[in-house]
C-alpha cells in the first residue's frame, strides 16, 4: 500500500492555554477557528478535532502560506505540517509516510532522528513506546539515520486517533497567547514611532480586539505620518484580522496647551489631553482599556513620577505591556512582527517643535493640576472628537468605519 | 477651522471668490493619498466622527488642490501630451484599438510606425535644443540621463585622467554619481557658488587641469532657479582645457530658458519629460555628434547603442507631445512669479527671496522662487508647508527629490544661508499649466495660513 496514495497533507494547530478555560472552552475554541479562518488563504476548511485546529489547505495554496497565517494567530503555540492517514489502515502505511517525512528531514541535513508516538486511541495493539520502536526501525532501515532519543535533529511525530494516524517532521511556533477578542477590547495610542505598535502587538496577544487613536497635529505634522499609522495599524491587523483606527484631531489641543500651560510641564499635560481624548474614544468603541508603549525611564515624560502624573487622570486600566522593557527588546520584537520597518520610515515630524526646552521630570499632582486650571479641558475634548474620523484597517487597506452612507440604527 | 474652511467650498466658488482677471474655473485636481484609500475633495468630506449630536460630524475635510506651486517637482501631464500617450496605447476615448504597440525595431510596417512616432519625438527636441536628431537619446529620465551622461564620459575618458570639476550645488542624482567616482578613486572638484548660486567662469576655468576629463553642472538649480552662465563656461573650459567634455543638468532648464547646447559646445544634456508637462519616466540625453560615451548597460542596438530596451514608446510620445505644446511661455512664468513675490510681500514684508534676483531673466529661472518665511513666521518650512497644504497650496521645502530627509537643503547652505532663515524656506515652482488664478489664490491664502499658526518657537 502506498503511503502517498492514502495520505492527505494538512495543518495541525495546537494551543495550550486555551485547554485549560474551563467553561469557556467552547468559546475559545470558536474564537481560534474563526481567526484561522480568517487568516487563511483561499477557502481553506479549519475543523475543530481531537483538540486542536485540523487545517484542510485549500487546492493551489503552499503549506508555507497555511503555516505563516496560523503563526499569525493568536492562541495557537505550535503549528505542524502533518500527513494524515485514514484508518483503518495498516502499519505499513503509517511507516511509509514516516519513512517520507524522515528523507524530507534528511534532504535539509538531519543526521539523527527520533520517533514521538502517541497512541491516543487506547484500542490500537500497540502501546506508544512498541509504536515508536517499530515505526523507528523501518525509519532507520530505509533512510540510514541515526536514532538519537536525547539530541535528535529531527523528530517525527506519530500520533494514533480514532479515525487517521497524524504523521509530522517538525513543530513550529506559534504566536502563543490568547485568540482575538476573548479577552475583550482594547484601545492603544500609536504615535507612528517603534514603541507603540509593539505595545498594541503584546496586548493583543493576550486576547484584546484592538481598537487605536493616533493623534494628529496636522500641520504640525504632515500626512505622512498619518499614512505610517495606518500602515502600522495594516501590519497589527494581520495578527488581530482588523484594527478600528481613530485619527484624532490634536491640533487645537495642543495650540492651547501651548499658549497656557507652563513650559517645562506642556509635555506632561499634553500626554493627560491625549489619555483624555482616548478614554473619550473607548467609550464610543466599548473597549475597556488603555495600551501606551510607555517604557519607564526612556524619554523625560517616562519617569514614574510622569507616568503617574499622566496615568492619572485615567478611570480606565492603562495598560503598558512595555513598561519593564529595553529599547533593544522592543526594537527585536518590533522586527519580529514587521512593524520595525513601517516606524523608522523617514517623515517629518514637527513634534519636538512643542517639546519644552526643559521637561519637568518629576511633576507633583498639585502643579500639573495647576498647570492645567487655564485650560478648558471639556470644551476642548468635545470639538476635537466631532473632528476626529474612524477608519476600518485590515491587511489590505482602510476604509472609513461605518462607512459613508450607513444608517445609523 | 482651518480644515473645515478649506474644504467647505468647492475649488470653482473658492476660486471664484478671489479678486483675480481671468479666472478659470481649475479642473478639481484632488490630491490623492497615497495607501488604501483615497480622501480627495468631495469623496473625503464625509468621513464622520461617529455618534457626534446632530447626525455626521464633519471633520479634516481634505483641502482640493487650488494652487499647485510645485511644479519643480513634477508637472501635472498637458491635455496634449495625454492625448499623445492614448493614442499610441490605443485607449483614445471612444475608441479601443491596438495603438502603436509595435516594437519600434520590428522592421514590419506597425514597428515602422511605432519608430517614426519615437522620431517624431526625437526631433521635437532636437529643435528645441538646436541639436541633430541623431544626437538625441531617449531614457528613463533625468537621473538616468545624468548618470548616463556623466559616467559614460568619465569611462569613456579614464585613460586621460581622474579629475572632475563640478559645484557644491548639485541635484542628487549628480551627487550620487560623484560619489560612485570618488569610490573609484576619482577626484571631484566641487566649487562654491556666489550668494546668487551663480559659479563664475573664471573660477571653472581655474579649476580645470590638464587630466580633467569632466566639468558637469546644473543650468538652472532646482531648488533657487538660479541660472548659470553654461554658455561662457563651456567658451571657458574650451579655452583652458580642451580635452575636458562638458555636462549639463538641463531638468529645469528645458522649455524655460535658452537650451542651444550643440551651439554652445556642450557634450551632453539631461532633461526629463515630467517637468515639461510630460509622462514620468521618460527623459532623454543630448550627446554632441562625436562624442564618445561607454555606456554603463551594456545591451541592443537602440537608441545608438547607448541606452539598450525596447523605447518606451507612449512616453517618447507623450514626452514629444508636450515640448511641441509648450510654446516656452517664459515671460509669462515671470510675469507670474513677479506677481506672486510682490503680491506676498505686500501683506508680508518680512519673506525675503533666496538666490538670485527674481527679476533678472539672466540669472532667475522664470519658473522657480525660493522664499524664506523666518521673519514671518518662526517655523520649519515643514509646518509651513502642511499649513499651506490645508489651504490647498502645493509647494515644497528644498527639492522633492529628498523632502523627507529632515537635514537642510545642501543648495541653500551653499548660497551661505544658516539658521532659522534656512530652515524657514520654501520653493514655488510654476509650469505651463499654472493660471493667473493659482498664483492670486496663493497670495490671498497663505498669510492667513500664517496667521492661524500658533506662535511657536523653532528649536535652536
Amino acid at each position: 500500500m502506498s503511503g502517498e496514495g492514502c495520505s492527505e497533507t494538512l495543518l495541525l494547530g495546537h494551543w495550550a492555554e486555551v485547554a485549560l478555560k474551563g467553561c469557556n472552552r467552547p468559546q475559545f475554541e470558536r474564537a481560534l477557528r474563526r481567526a484561522a479562518l480568517q487568516r487563511l488563504p483561499g477557502r481553506s476548511g479549519v475543523e475543530l478535532r481531537d483538540g486542536r485546529l485540523v487545517v484542510h489547505l485549500a487546492a493551489g495554496v503552499p503549506a508555507e502560506a497555511g503555516i505563516a497565517a496560523l503563526q499569525r494567530c493568536f492562541g495557537i503555540v505550535s503549528v505542524r505540517r502533518a500527513r494524515r492517514i485514514a484508518r483503518p489502515a495498516d502499519l505499513a502505511a503509517l511507516a511509509v509516510v514516516a519513512v517520507e517525512e524522515a528523507r524530507r528531514a534528511q534532504a535539509a541535513g538531519a543526521e539523527s532522528f527520533k520517533i514521538a508516538a502517541r497512541r491516543a486511541d487506547k484500542r490500537f495493539a500497540l502501546r506508544s513506546p512498541d509504536l515508536a520502536r517499530e515505526i523507528g526501525g523501518a525509519v532507520a532501515a530505509a533512510t540510514g539515520l541515526r536514532v538519537d532519543v536525547h539530541h535528535p535533529d529531527v523528530q517525527i511525530g506519530c500520533d494514533v486517533r480514532a479515525d487517521a494516524f497524524y504523521v509530522w517532521g517538525a513543530v513550529l511556533p506559534g504566536p502563543g497567547g490568547l485568540p482575538t477578542g476573548t479577552a475583550g477590547r482594547a484601545l492603544c495610542l500609536l504615535s507612528g514611532g517603534i514603541d507603540s505598535p509593539v505595545a498594541a502587538y503584546l496586548a493583543a496577544k493576550r486576547g484584546l480586539a484592538l481598537s487605536a487613536a493616533y493623534f494628529h497635529t496636522f500641520p504640525y505634522t504632515g500626512d505622512g505620518t498619518r499614512q505610517k499609522v495606518v500602515d502600522l495599524c495594516r501590519a497589527l491587523a494581520a495578527y488581530t484580522g482588523e484594527v478600528r483606527l481613530w485619527v484624532g484631531h490634536f491640533t487645537d489641543i495642543q495650540s492651547a496647551v501651548q499658549e497656557s500651560v507652563p513650559e517645562p510641564l506642556r509635555t506632561i499635560v499634553a500626554r493627560r489631553m491625549m489619555v483624555r481624548f482616548a478614554e473619550a474614544l473607548c467609550r464610543r468603541e466599548r473597549a475597556g482599556a488603555l495600551v501606551t508603549g510607555d517604557s519607564l525611564g526612556q524619554v523625560a515624560s517616562q519617569t514614574l513620577e510622569a507616568l503617574t502624573a499622566v496615568g492619572e487622570v485615567a478611570a480606565l486600566p492603562l495598560l503598558r505591556p512595555l513598561v519593564t522593557a529595553d529599547k533593544t527588546e522592543i526594537v527585536d520584537l518590533a522586527r519580529r512582527i514587521g512593524t520595525y520597518a513601517i516606524s523608522v520610515r523617514p517623515f517629518d515630524d514637527c513634534c519636538t517643535l512643542f517639546a519644552p526646552r526643559h521637561p519637568r521630570t518629576r511633576p507633583t499632582r498639585g502643579e500639573v493640576r495647576d498647570a492645567e486650571g487655564r485650560l478648558a479641558v471639556g470644551a476642548l475634548l468635545e470639538a476635537a472628537a466631532a473632528r476626529s474620523e474612524r477608519l476600518r484597517v485590515t491587511p489590505d487597506g482602510a476604509e472609513p468605519y461605518p462607512p459613508p452612507g450607513a444608517v445609523k440604527g | 477651522m482651518w480644515f473645515a474652511e478649506a474644504g467647505t467650498a468647492t475649488s470653482a466658488s473658492v476660486l471664484a471668490a478671489v479678486p483675480a482677471c481671468g479666472v478659470r474655473v481649475l479642473r478639481p485636481r484632488a490630491m490623492l493619498r497615497c495607501g488604501g484609500f483615497a480622501l480627495g475633495g468631495a469623496a473625503g468630506a464625509g468621513v464622520c466622527g461617529a455618534g457626534a449630536p446632530g447626525g455626521m460630524a464633519v471633520a479634516q475635510r481634505r483641502a482640493e488642490l487650488a494652487a499647485y506651486l510645485d511644479n519643480a517637482a513634477t508637472t501635472p501631464m498637458l491635455p496634449e501630451a495625454a492625448s499623445a500617450m492614448a493614442q499610441v496605447l490605443g485607449v483614445d476615448p471612444g475608441t479601443w484599438s491596438d495603438g502603436l504597440f509595435a516594437n519600434p525595431s520590428a522592421v514590419h510596417r506597425w514597428g515602422l510606425a511605432a519608430a517614426e512616432c519615437v522620431s517624431a519625438a526625437r526631433r521635437a527636441l532636437a529643435e528645441r535644443i538646436g541639436a541633430g536628431e541623431s544626437e538625441v537619446v531617449f531614457t528613463s529620465g533625468g537621473t538616468e540621463s545624468n548618470h548616463l551622461g556623466v559616467l559614460g564620459l568619465c569611462r569613456a575618458a579614464v585613460r586621460r585622467g581622474r579629475h572632475v570639476v563640478t559645484t557644491a550645488i548639485e541635484h542628487r542624482s549628480l551627487l550620487c554619481a560623484w560619489d560612485a567616482l570618488a569610490a573609484d578613486g576619482w577626484e571631484v572638484a566641487r566649487l562654491p557658488v556666489g550668494g546668487d548660486g551663480r559659479l563664475s567662469p573664471e573660477d571653472v576655468a581655474a579649476a580645470v587641469r590638464r587630466d580633467t576629463v569632466l566639468v558637469a553642472l546644473t543650468h538652472v538649480n532646482n531648488e533657487t532657479g538660479t541660472v548659470q552662465p553654461v554658455r561662457q563656461i563651456a567658451a571657458a573650459v574650451r579655452a583652458a582645457a580642451p580635452g575636458a567634455a562638458l555636462h549639463v543638468d538641463a531638468v529645469q532648464a528645458l522649455c524655460k530658458v535658452d537650451t542651444p547646447y550643440a551651439a554652445w559646445g556642450v557634450d551632453t544634456a539631461a532633461f526629463s519629460a515630467h517637468k515639461v508637462g510630460g509622462p514620468k519616466g521618460t527623459g532623454a540625453l543630448f550627446v554632441r555628434r562625436g562624442t564618445r560615451l561607454v555606456p554603463p548597460v551594456p545591451g541592443g542596438e537602440q537608441e545608438a547603442g547607448l541606452r539598450p530596451g525596447t523605447e518606451n514608446v507612449p512616453g517618447i510620445a507623450g514626452f514629444g507631445a508636450a515640448l511641441r505644446a509648450d510654446a516656452g511661455g517664459g515671460r509669462r512664468l515671470t510675469d507670474l512669479k513677479l506677481r506672486f513675490i510682490e503680491g506676498l510681500r505686500s501683506t508680508l514684508p518680512g519673506i525675503l527671496v533666496n538666490g538670485p534676483d527674481p527679476a533678472d531673466a539672466a540669472v532667475a529661472a522664470p519658473h522657480i522662487v525660493n522664499l524664506s518665511f523666518a521673519e514671518v513666521a518662526s517655523l520649519p518650512a515643514e509646518v509651513l508647508l502642511h499649513a499651506f497644504e490645508a489651504e490647498g497650496i502645493a509647494c515644497s521645502a528644498g527639492s522633492a527629490c529628498h523632502a523627507r530627509r529632515p537635514e537642510p537643503s545642501h543648495v541653500l547652505s551653499a548660497l551661505g544661508l544658516r539658521g532659522a532663515r534656512l530652515r524657514g524656506s520654501l520653493r514655488f515652482s510654476l509650469g505651463p499649466a499654472t493660471r493667473a488664478a493659482e498664483i492670486e489664490w496663493a497670495i490671498a491664502r497663505i498669510p492667513v495660513a500664517i496667521a492661524r499658526l500658533p506662535r511657536v518657537a523653532m528649536p535652536r
